[in-house]
């Protein structure tokens, strides 16, 4: 479930990480460093969402074809393949995998 | 709409095409997945105007998709919307000007939009990277949305499309290639780790938070954070020198 006051309060607080931007420059300095955790955590929170997205459903393990199109989307992604191509290699390989018997 | 009319250069338009493209499957697949999971069709739609950033809102359905409470839903995309605010510093000269286009240029800071803009270096081809991306993005996500709503409440088994894995495939092409230094590569491996085994135990959302504990693996990363308070609080040390020694220690096995 998800009631419009959560909608609404994620909205109103993304607008004010990006309003505080415009706002704050020339008068504060983000330190380089801070600047760098800042960033991590949102690379560590993305990684630990694709990782439990892959490979989880509820509680439990989610099959194997889901991981296994993720595992080919994230090749793709090394390989500097276009967004386009990774994201419909990704369900392709995982629509595939489930015709096959795979789940 | 005057600041449409300098147009931006064929090969930036094109660029944006592609990305809109890119995004336009993924909000199809945003919307028909949160439809198809048991969500109202009116929340992916509130999202994608509202909110209008892509991996917040997917990270948000999927806490409450998962059976997390709506506040750990929150909390999750907030935190990954952090970066909107150096995003923000970036590109405060692109949306100066009345206040109107202010407010409206503000809430078009996305990942993509500030990299368009970023790309260019005279003021007036920035702008014009800026606003095409983010106007033409906003349409774009929406339209495309709103598509996958559509979809979603007809076709009721999306799992066969394979739709399900085209999440965790956006998070990682956002993500990877941020993944340079080895610092921030072992604190997204423990976060993983960590968020991974402790779905079976935790009530949803919250090893999601916990995989932050991960950041405390980038030891390197902090000892150059407090370096630099260090120096910063002594005059005598020049200020860039910590950061250096920093980029040195971090970016040796880059």
């Amino acid at each position: 479930m998800m009631p419009m006051s959560a909608i609404v309060a994620l909205a109103a607080v993304t607008y004010a990480f990006r309003l505080a931007g415009p706002l704050l420059r020339g008068r504060v300095t983000v330190p380089a460093a801070a600047e760098r955790v800042f960033a991590d955590a949102a690379t560590v929170l993305l990684i630990a969402l694709a990782a439990t997205a892959a490979l989880t459903a509820g509680h439990g393990f989610a099959g194997w074809a889901r991981p296994a199109g993720v595992l080919v989307a994230g090749v793709l992604v090394t390989r500097r393949a276009p967004f386009p191509v990774v994201v419909i290699a990704a369900a392709g390989v995982t629509a595939l995998l489930r015709l096959a018997g795979v789940s | 709409m005057r600041f449409l009319r300098r147009t931006p250069s064929p090969a930036i338009l094109r660029d944006v095409l592609l990305v809109c493209l890119a995004d336009g499957i993924v909000g199809v697949s945003f919307g028909a997945t949160s439809v198809a999971g048991g969500l109202a069709w009116w929340v992916p739609v509130a999202l994608s105007v509202l909110v209008f950033a892509g991996g917040s809102q997917i990270a948000a359905v999927g806490v409450v998709l998962g059976g997390g409470s709506p506040v750990a839903a929150v909390l999750a995309g907030a935190v990954l919307n952090t970066r909107l605010f150096p995003y923000g510093l970036a590109v405060a000269d692109v949306v100066a000007g009345p206040w109107w286009r202010r407010l409206l240029g503000t809430h078009l800071i996305t990942d993509e939009s500030v990299a368009f803009a970023m790309r260019q270096s005279a003021p007036e081809r920035r702008r014009a990277a800026f606003w095409t991306c983010g106007v033409l993005l906003f349409l774009v996500w929406n339209a495309t949305v709103l598509l996958g709503v559509a979809l979603g409440s007809t076709v009721h088994n999306t799992d066969a499309f394979g739709l399900d894995a085209t999440f965790p495939a956006v998070m990682l092409a956002l993500a990877l290639p941020t993944l340079t230094s080895r610092s921030t590569r072992v604190a997204a491996g423990t976060g993983a780790v960590i968020a991974v085994a402790l779905t079976p135990v935790l009530p949803a959302g919250l090893p999601l938070l916990a995989a932050l504990g991960g950041l405390g693996a980038r030891w390197t990363g902090w000892r150059g954070w407090l370096d630099a308070r260090r120096s910063a609080a002594d005059p005598g040390v020049p200020r860039d020198s910590a950061v250096n020694q920093e980029e040195l220690s971090a970016g040796g096995k880059r």
